[in-house]
């Protein structure tokens, strides 16, 4: 089964796709404060009683503008798919408010939040376990069409047709099942899925991590096609750095449920000012010898701590180089030290 | 070749499946002098890590078969060796680092018992002597604490840390060979950066020689002397780590290097991703294995199969295996940064580093803390 490259067809075809695409410049699509997500850890059988608390994302706060990608980048462990999670309400987020496109999403509830869905879309990291196995393609890219009663019958069939020609798969593809497919094939379908609704804003967890090097371009190209075509605003979480680079605007750096640092792509990779994103940034191999021969690497001691009890004072503190007295007591604010850079570190800078 | 550590020639390793007979490794050829470094890069299902279980014979048999070729280590030819010669070679003259050490380490078996089960066995050491060597190796790759920790099982340990219990596992025999597959693959970056700065150490302390399988070019490029590049069960490119990196020359080292973005990317530029899947190993094309998913193909790529050859007006020991390279190809005098988009130049390359931001001043600050 050969891949077919994504091709552009005829854009009056996705007139009908995108026809509420609204672009309003200026206004954040996606407002994050305070967030907080933490999971309960219980003792007991019958009678559970919490003994503490996994405190995944621990009070962050951000925004996403329409029409950009922000990566958020961090370690595993860090909080950062919790925070996509939370971001969506797949997660009841334990305090903080998500406003999405003005709405307070934690407040909404049922057939409100239903019809917020079909705006605001995720793609998944493991392109195996993401698609039921018992379902054809059709119907799995059907399904939101139907849930959110936009098509059905042949309109239906037509449009999921429609929909892996935009993803760059052969329409006729419809009654096969995922197993069929390889896993850039399936990140496709993925894809597909969520675009089906004609969302807005798409969370995209770690979705070409699973992939093969040379699928992963395939994959991240057709990301940056769709955004162009239907003006989409991605959240791109990754572990990837370089990747992250390439695709976002904007990177907000994660550690252990904390923003570390948020800033345009350029400056955050040219000029870190937190130490762990400076850490981060260096660990990083470059495919070039002569590049590396001369890199200077910042090695980090040490583990992540546990998130369910987090250092005191500045999280970093029990790794960083720079750690001084105040860094174990104060825990250090999100500041804009430069305009559109935003950092947490009590010595910010080089 | 008189004094080389490790020769293997044709191998070939076949898979006997329902579907058919599966030619994961389809005549590799390659040497390793004592104490150097190699990289064996390619995809996965390109046969690099049947490569190097087919070197400690480990290949699971039945379905896999070594059906031809020879592998000399130290002179003897491991091939040809019964289980119990093999059995005193592995773990000790040639030891192996696995991609995943949550699942290579015994969860059952405390870390002291899974370590000195080989200084007991290969160095015929007494439980004191062996227990005393574990602690040795433990602080040698830097575990904290490594007497206290050293009866603790696997599951108390983090992924970083595993690793390194895998590499003082790997270390303990002092072997002439390791080879590490995919050894931080399931790690994050930073821990990656410290296991790597480890291995790099300890390559250099113990003159030992490094086989480092990976999908990722810019792991090799720092750790390694040479790199061979595989694709469908054959080697199609080798040459020095700088030459490959500064000159490549077969179509698919150029798409693996422009198909994942860099971390030092100047600008936006489009990803020159590789269309098409790479091929079925049960019936691989008959002429180039890349053939199907080259740009730069031409009808002989199809009908013949081009063999590892040198390539002219490039270093000795550079060699490809694709038509275009040959004495007259086409793509001898191409070059591939113009080629393929990539527009810096190699002065442009070192402007930036220079630019780079200096490291934190030994003065004012403590200096950063390192692995080991």
């Amino acid at each position: 089964m050969a891949v077919t490259t994504p091709t552009k067809p005829a854009d009056p075809d996705y007139v009908r796709l995108r026809s509420t695409a609204t672009v309003d410049s200026g206004k954040n699509l996606l407002d994050v404060k305070a967030l907080k997500m933490h999971f309960p850890l219980t003792q007991g059988i019958i009678f559970q009683r919490q003994v503490g608390a996994v405190r995944a994302v621990d009070g962050i706060d951000f925004f996403v503008e329409k029409g950009e990608t922000l990566g958020l980048v961090g370690e595993s462990g860090c909080g950062k798919s919790t925070t996509g999670r939370a971001i969506l309400q797949l997660y009841k987020p334990t305090a903080g408010a998500v406003l999405f496109d003005g709405v307070e999403l934690t407040k909404l509830g049922g057939e409100a939040m239903r019809k917020m869905r079909r705006r605001m879309q995720m793609i998944f990291q493991d392109p195996y376990a993401s698609l039921n196995p018992r379902m054809t393609v059709g119907n799995i890219i059907g399904e939101p069409l139907e849930v959110h009663d936009l098509a059905r019958g042949k309109e239906k069939t037509e449009r999921v047709q429609e929909l892996l020609r935009v993803v760059g798969l052969n329409p006729y593809f419809t009654n096969r099942y995922p197993h069929e497919f390889s896993g850039g094939q399936r990140q496709r379908i993925g894809i597909a899925r969520a675009l089906a609704v004609e969302p807005e804003f798409i969370v995209c967890d770690e979705p070409i991590s699973a992939l093969d090097v040379s699928i992963q371009a395939q994959v991240i190209n057709l990301l940056e096609e769709l955004q162009d075509r239907f003006k989409l605003t991605y959240l791109f979480i990754a572990h990837d750095l370089s990747v992250v680079r390439h695709i976002s605007d904007r990177v907000a750096v994660m550690y252990l449920g904390k923003i570390v640092e948020l800033a345009d792509r350029v400056d955050l990779y040219e000029r870190p000012l937190h130490p762990y994103s400076q850490a981060l940034l260096s660990a990083v191999p470059i495919p070039d010898p002569a590049v590396e021969s001369k890199r200077k690497r910042i090695i980090l001691t040490g583990d992540v701590p546990s998130p369910v009890n987090p250092p005191s004072g500045c999280r970093f503190h029990t790794r960083c180089w720079k750690a001084q007295q105040i860094c174990s007591e104060v825990d250090p604010e999100f500041i804009e030290h430069e305009p559109r850079h935003w950092a947490a570190c009590h010595f910010p800078g080089a | 070749m008189a004094g080389q550590l490790l020769e293997v020639h044709d191998l070939h390793t076949q898979f006997f499946t329902r579907d058919g007979v599966v030619h994961a490794v389809d005549g590799v050829s390659f040497e390793l002098a004592a104490g150097e470094t190699l990289g064996i890069v390619g995809e996965s299902g390109c046969g690099k890590s049947v490569t190097a279980l087919s070197l400690m014979r480990l290949i699971p048999q039945p379905p896999g078969k070594i059906v031809q070729g020879s592998i000399i280590f130290d002179g003897a030819d491991v091939l040809k060796m019964d289980d119990d010669e093999v059995r005193g070679i592995r773990g000790n003259n040639i030891a192996m680092i696995f991609q995943d050490p949550m699942t290579s380490l015994n969860p059952v078996l405390t870390i002291s018992r899974q370590i000195t089960e080989a200084l007991e066995l290969h160095l015929k050491m007494d439980k004191a002597e062996a227990r005393k060597r574990t602690v040795e190796l433990l602080d040698l790759v830097g575990i904290p604490s490594a007497k206290k920790r050293m009866d603790d099982y696997p599951h108390q340990f983090s992924g970083g840390m595993r690793q390194r219990v895998m590499i003082a596992m790997a270390l303990s025999c002092n072997p002439k060979l390791i080879l590490a597959d995919e050894p931080t693959t399931a790690l994050d970056v930073t821990i990656q950066a410290q296991i790597l700065e480890l291995l790099k150490g300890l390559a250099k302390e113990f003159r030992t020689a490094f086989i480092l399988i990976t999908h990722d070019l810019g792991v090799v490029a720092g750790m390694t002397q040479r790199i061979h590049v595989m694709y469908a069960g054959k080697i199609v490119e080798k040459a020095d780590t700088g030459e490959l990196f500064a000159n490549p020359k077969m179509p698919y080292t150029w798409g693996l290097l422009r198909s994942i973005p860099r971390l030092d990317e100047r600008r936006k530029s489009k990803l020159l991703p590789i269309e098409g899947l790479p091929p079925d190993l049960i019936a691989p094309p008959p002429g180039c294995r890349f053939e199907p998913r080259c740009q730069y193909r031409r009808d002989i790529c199809r009908e013949k199969e081009p063999a590892l050859e040198h390539i002219p007006n490039a270093k000795p020991d550079h060699e490809a295996r694709c038509w275009g390279t040959q004495q007259g190809g086409w793509l001898v005098d191409i070059d591939w940064r113009k080629e393929v988009g990539d527009t810096r130049i190699i002065e442009e390359i070192k402007q930036e580093v220079a630019q780079l931001p200096p490291e934190p001043k030994a003065g004012d600050v403590p200096p950063p803390p390192t692995a080991l």
